[in-house]
C-alpha cells in the first residue's frame, strides 16, 4: 500500500473514530457517575438515528441540524428512565441491573422493528458524494462534517463537566456519593440528569452516524459492543479515555478493513478488547484499582 | 511449650504509608495471645499479613516451622490457620448451618461428616438453635459467633479472631470469653486475637503485644502491659481500664 | 441419596415433580405435532437455562456470551457429521471437550487477572463475538452461507438414536432426558462440596477463601460444567434444526435467549429455569396467535411483525421480573403452593 492510500485510510479512520468517541462518551459518562453499565447504549443510539431519519423524511432536516431536537428528546428519555426505573434497582446486584438494561434494550429494538421494519434505510444528502481534496488526500465531506460535529459536541460536554455548577456537582457525586449527599446535593436528581446527558450525547452521535451508515434496528447490539470496546480500551469513566479509545478503534478498524478484509475489522476490535481486559482492565487512561 | 507462630520483623506499607514496621512476636502452642493498640496501630494489617490476605514487604512468618509468606488465604487455611473478619462476612443467602458447613468441608471428606462437624461447632458457640436462620437475618452478636464457628469448623491449630467482642454487651462478652476458654481447654486450640474490649483481653490472654503506629511498644502479661508507662501514655492514658 | 437430592421438597413438591416427569414421559402418546415441537423447544430452553444458571445462580458468574459454548458444540458436531459422517456422540465428545477447554481458558485468563462482575460478562461477549466473526470467515464451516446437516424424508421417519436422525418424538425424548438429567446433575452438585463452595464464593469470595476454598479452582469448575452442558445443548440444536448460521448461533440475542428462562423462573433456584421456560414459551405462542388473529380480523395491519412484538414482550417481561420479583417466579410459586420445605423442616425425614 502506498503512502497516500495509507494516509487516506488513517484520516478516514481518525474521523470515524471521533464519532465513535462521542458515542462512547455517552456510555462513559453514565458509567463514571452512576456506576451502571448501560447495556441499552446501542438501542438509544439507533433510536436517535431513526428520529433523525424521520425528521429528514418529514421536513428535510439535515441530520446534523436535527441534533438539538433529538438530543433534547433523548435527554428527557434518559432522565425519566433513570428517575423512574433504574433508580429502583440501585440496591440489586450488578447482574440484575445489567439484565434490566438488557431488557430495556430488547424492548427498544423491538419497538423500532415494529415501527420501522427490519430493512436498512438512509438519508440522501446533496453533499453525500462530495469530498475535500487536501494535497493528495481525499476526505469525504460527510465524514469531515461528522467528525467536526462530534469533536465540537465532545468539547462542549467536557466544558460542561469542567466549568458549569451542575457539571461540577455531578463530578462530586461520582467521586464521593456519601460526601455529595452530606453537603446537600440532590444525588438522585443529579443521577437522572447524568443519564439524560449521557442519552442526549448518544442520540447526537446517532444523528451524526446517520450521515455515514444506513440505519436498521439490528445495528443496535453492534453499537453497544463497539461502545463497550471503546470505553474499556480508553478506561471506564474517563472522558478523554473514551475519545482516545474511539479514535484508536476507528483507525484500527480502518486499517484492518483496508489491509485484511472489511468484514474482519470488528474481530480486531474484539481482539483488542480482550487484550486490554486481560492486561490493563482499567483501560488506557482509567485509574488503576477498581 | 513450642512456638507455633513466629512473626519475625514483618513490615508493610501502603502507598508509602507505613502500616506495620518491623513487628516480631511468637505465639506458643495452646496460648491465648492478644494484639492491642489504638485505632490505626496496624493490628488488622498484621492479621491480614499472617492470613495471606495481603503480602508482606519485609520479614518472615513461620507457622509450625513452615514458611507461610506468599501463600494464598486458602493455602494458609490448609496450613491450619483459621480467621474471622473484623467486619463480619457471613454468606447471607446460606443458613447458619450451611455457613459453618462451608468451613467444615475443609478437611472433611463428605458432606454428611461436614454437617455433623458443623453442628458440633454451632453447639460449642451456642448457635445451634439458630442453625436454620439465613445468615442475612442474624443479629450482630450472632454474626460474630457465626464468624468464630465458621473459622473453627476448618479445624485450625491457630485461630485468628479480629475484634469478635466489638459491639457486644458486657454479658455477651463474658459469654464469648467463657466459650473461648472452654475451646482452648477442650481442643488445645491456640488463639491470636485483636481486641479493643479490655475486659475481655484481661480475662482471656496469657500474653499481650501492644502496637502503636505500626510498631511494637510493649509485650508481656496483661498485668505487666497495663502497668507499662509507654503503654499508658500512648493508649491507656486516654482510655483507662 | 433420595433424601439428599430431594430433601428440599415437601410431599406436595415431590408429588408435583413426579407428576411432572410422568406427564413428560407420556406426552407424545396424545400430543399433537405442534404441542410436541413447542414442548421440545421448551425443554431445550430449560436445558440451556440450567447450564447458564449453574454459573450465575450457583457460582455468581454472569455470562452473556453463553452462545459461544452452545455454538462450539453445535458447529463441532455438525461439521463432523456433515463432512466426515461421524456420529453425534463423537461430535459431543469433541465439541464438548472444546467448549470446556475454551471455557477453562477464558476463565483462567479472567480469574488470573482478577476480572470480575460486569467485566467478566463483557469478556464473555467479546469472545462470543470474536468467534462469530471467525466462523463467518471459516470456509470449512460454511461461513455466512451456513452449515447444513444431511436429512432425508426417510430419515425423518426413523428412530436412529446413534445418528440422531428420526421422528420428532425421538428428539423430544432426547431433550427431555437431557433436561431431567441436567436437573439431577444440578441437584447433586448443589448438595455436594462444589455446591456449598460455589454458593460461598458467590456470596462472599473473600470469606470463602479464608475458609480454605480455592476460589480460582471452583470458579473454573463452574464455568467448565456450564460450558460442557451448553455444548451438549448445541449438539442437540444442530441435529434438531439441521442448519447453522454464525449470526444466528453466536449472536448476542442467542446468549440473551439462554438467560430468559432462568431469570423469569428464578436465578439460583434448581427448578426455576425449567419453570421459566414452561411459562415463557407458551406465553410467546399465545402472543403469536393473538397477533395473527388480530391481523386476520384486520384490527392491526400486516406490517406489524410477530417477531418484533414477541421481542417487545420478552423485554417488558424481564424488566418487570427484575423490578417486581427479582428472585424470580418459581420461589414465589413454591411459597404459594407449599412445594419447598423451610430449612428447619428438612431435619427429620418426611
Amino acid at each position: 500500500m502506498d503512502t497516500v492510500t495509507l494516509l487516506n485510510v488513517l484520516v478516514a479512520g481518525l474521523l470515524t473514530g471521533c464519532v465513535y468517541g462521542l458515542s462512547a462518551l455517552g456510555l462513559s459518562v453514565i458509567f463514571g457517575v452512576i456506576r451502571i453499565v448501560n447495556f441499552a447504549h446501542g438501542e438509544i443510539l439507533v433510536v436517535g438515528m431513526f428520529m433523525a431519519l424521520v425528521l429528514f423524511r418529514w421536513i428535510g432536516l439535515d441530520p446534523l441540524l436535527s441534533i438539538p431536537v433529538v438530543a433534547a428528546v433523548l435527554f428527557a428519555f434518559g432522565y425519566l428512565l433513570q428517575a423512574s426505573v433504574i433508580q429502583r434497582v440501585a440496591h440489586l446486584p450488578e447482574h440484575m441491573q445489567f439484565l434490566l438494561l438488557a431488557a430495556i434494550a430488547i424492548a427498544m429494538v423491538s419497538g423500532c422493528l415494529i415501527v420501522f421494519g427490519p430493512d436498512a434505510q438512509n438519508v440522501q444528502l446533496d453533499y453525500a458524494l462530495d469530498s475535500f481534496a487536501v494535497g493528495g488526500l481525499i476526505i469525504d465531506k460527510t465524514r469531515a462534517y461528522a467528525a467536526v460535529a462530534a469533536v465540537a459536541l465532545a468539547a462542549a460536554l467536557l466544558a460542561f463537566f469542567r466549568f458549569s455548577g451542575t457539571g461540577r456537582a455531578i463530578r462530586a457525586c461520582a467521586d464521593n456519593y456519601l460526601g455529595a449527599q452530606v453537603v446537600g446535593l440532590n444525588v438522585s436528581r443529579l443521577y437522572a440528569f447524568t443519564f439524560g446527558i449521557g442519552s442526549a450525547c448518544i442520540g447526537a452521535a446517532g444523528c451524526i452516524i446517520l450521515l455515514l451508515v444506513d440505519v436498521h434496528p439490528y445495528l443496535a447490539p453492534g453499537y453497544t459492543l463497539l461502545a463497550f470496546v471503546v470505553v474499556i480500551i480508553g478506561g471506564m469513566g474517563s472522558l478523554f479515555g473514551a475519545l482516545l479509545g474511539g479514535i484508536l478503534i476507528g483507525v484500527a478498524e480502518a486499517l484492518a478493513a483496508e489491509m485484511i478484509q472489511p468484514s474482519l475489522k470488528s474481530a480486531f476490535s474484539f481482539a483488542l478488547l480482550i487484550l486490554v481486559l486481560l492486561f490493563r482492565p482499567q483501560g488506557l487512561l482509567g485509574k488503576a484499582g477498581r | 511449650m513450642s512456638t507455633l507462630l513466629d512473626v519475625a520483623g514483618v513490615g508493610k506499607s501502603f502507598k508509602g504509608l507505613r502500616a506495620v514496621h518491623d513487628v516480631s512476636f511468637q505465639v506458643s502452642e495452646k496460648e491465648i495471645f492478644a494484639l492491642i493498640g489504638p485505632n490505626g496501630a496496624g493490628k488488622t494489617t498484621t492479621f491480614n499479613l499472617i492470613a495471606g490476605a495481603i503480602r508482606t514487604d519485609t520479614g518472615g512468618i513461620r507457622f509450625a516451622g513452615r514458611d507461610i509468606v506468599g501463600l494464598r488465604p486458602d493455602q494458609i487455611c490448609d496450613a491450619g490457620i483459621g480467621r474471622t473478619f473484623q467486619i463480619v462476612m457471613p454468606f447471607p443467602d446460606l443458613t447458619v448451618l450451611e455457613n459453618v458447613m462451608v468451613g467444615a468441608l475443609h478437611g472433611e471428606t463428605d458432606v454428611a461428616a461436614a454437617r455433623r462437624r458443623a453442628l458440633d461447632c454451632l453447639a460449642l458457640l451456642e448457635l445451634d438453635t439458630r442453625r436454620h436462620v439465613y445468615a442475612a437475618n442474624l443479629t450482630l452478636p450472632d454474626r460474630k459467633r457465626l464468624e468464630v464457628a465458621r473459622a473453627l469448623a476448618t479445624r485450625p491449630r491457630l485461630l485468628l479472631l479480629d475484634e469478635v467482642m466489638a459491639g457486644l454487651r458486657p454479658t455477651e462478652t463474658d459469654r464469648m470469653v467463657a466459650i473461648l476458654k472452654r475451646l482452648r481447654a477442650e481442643t488445645g486450640l491456640t488463639i491470636l486475637l485483636i481486641e479493643h474490649v479490655m475486659r475481655a483481653v484481661m480475662a482471656l490472654s496469657d500474653r499481650v503485644l501492644v502496637l502503636h503506629h505500626g510498631e511494637r511498644i510493649a509485650e508481656g502479661t496483661p498485668e505487666e502491659v497495663t502497668a507499662d508507662p509507654a503503654v499508658l501514655e500512648c493508649y491507656l492514658g486516654s482510655a483507662p481500664v | 441419596m433420595i433424601d439428599r437430592l430431594f430433601g428440599d421438597l415437601t410431599r406436595a413438591g415431590l408429588a408435583a415433580l413426579a407428576a411432572f416427569v410422568l406427564l413428560l414421559l407420556v406426552l407424545p402418546g396424545f400430543a399433537t405435532g405442534y404441542i410436541l415441537s413447542v414442548t421440545t423447544i421448551i425443554l431445550y430452553l430449560a436445558f440451556v437455562g440450567q447450564a447458564w444458571n449453574l454459573m450465575l445462580g450457583f457460582a455468581g458468574l454472569l455470562s452473556i456470551g453463553h452462545a459461544l459454548f452452545m455454538g462450539i458444540g453445535a458447529y463441532a458436531s455438525a461439521y463432523l457429521f456433515a463432512r466426515h459422517g461421524l456420529p453425534p456422540i463423537v461430535g459431543l465428545i469433541v465439541g464438548g471437550g472444546l467448549a470446556v477447554a475454551v471455557g477453562a481458558a477464558i476463565s483462567a485468563l479472567a480469574f488470573r487477572f482478577a476480572i470480575g462482575g460486569v467485566y467478566f460478562a463483557l469478556l464473555t461477549i467479546a469472545f462470543a463475538e470474536f468467534t462469530r466473526i471467525m466462523v463467518d470467515h471459516a470456509r470449512f464451516l460454511g461461513g455466512t452461507e451456513g452449515l447444513f446437516l444431511p436429512v432425508s424424508a426417510e430419515s425423518r421417519q426413523g428412530f436412529d438414536l446413534f445418528h440422531l436422525r428420526g421422528r420428532p418424538e425421538m428428539f423430544y425424548y432426547v431433550i427431555m432426558l437431557l433436561c431431567l438429567g441436567a436437573h439431577a446433575l444440578c441437584r447433586w452438585l448443589l448438595t455436594s462440596r462444589a455446591g456449598y463452595y460455589w454458593r460461598a464464593v458467590r456470596d462472599n469470595p473473600q470469606a470463602a477463601e479464608a475458609l480454605g476454598v480455592n476460589i480460582f479452582r471452583y470458579r473454573m469448575y463452574a464455568v467448565m460444567v456450564s460450558s460442557g452442558m451448553a455444548a451438549t445443548a448445541g449438539v442437540f440444536y444442530a441435529f434438531f434444526y439441521n442448519n447453522l448460521f454464525p449470526e444466528q448461533i453466536f449472536s448476542v440475542e442467542r446468549s440473551i435467549e439462554m438467560t430468559l428462562a432462568p431469570i423469569v423462573g428464578g436465578v439460583g433456584t434448581l427448578f426455576g429455569p425449567i419453570f421459566g421456560a414452561f411459562v415463557l414459551t407458551p406465553l410467546g405462542e399465545v402472543l403469536t396467535w393473538a397477533i395473527e388473529w388480530l391481523q386476520h380480523e384486520e384490527i392491526i395491519g400486516k406490517q406489524v411483525k410477530v417477531d418484533g412484538v414477541k421481542l417487545l414482550f420478552w423485554g417488558i417481561a424481564v424488566a418487570a421480573i427484575v423490578l417486581l420479583q427479582p428472585r424470580g417466579l418459581w420461589p414465589w410459586a413454591c411459597k404459594r403452593l407449599g412445594l419447598i420445605r423451610a430449612p428447619e423442616d428438612r431435619e427429620e425425614g418426611r
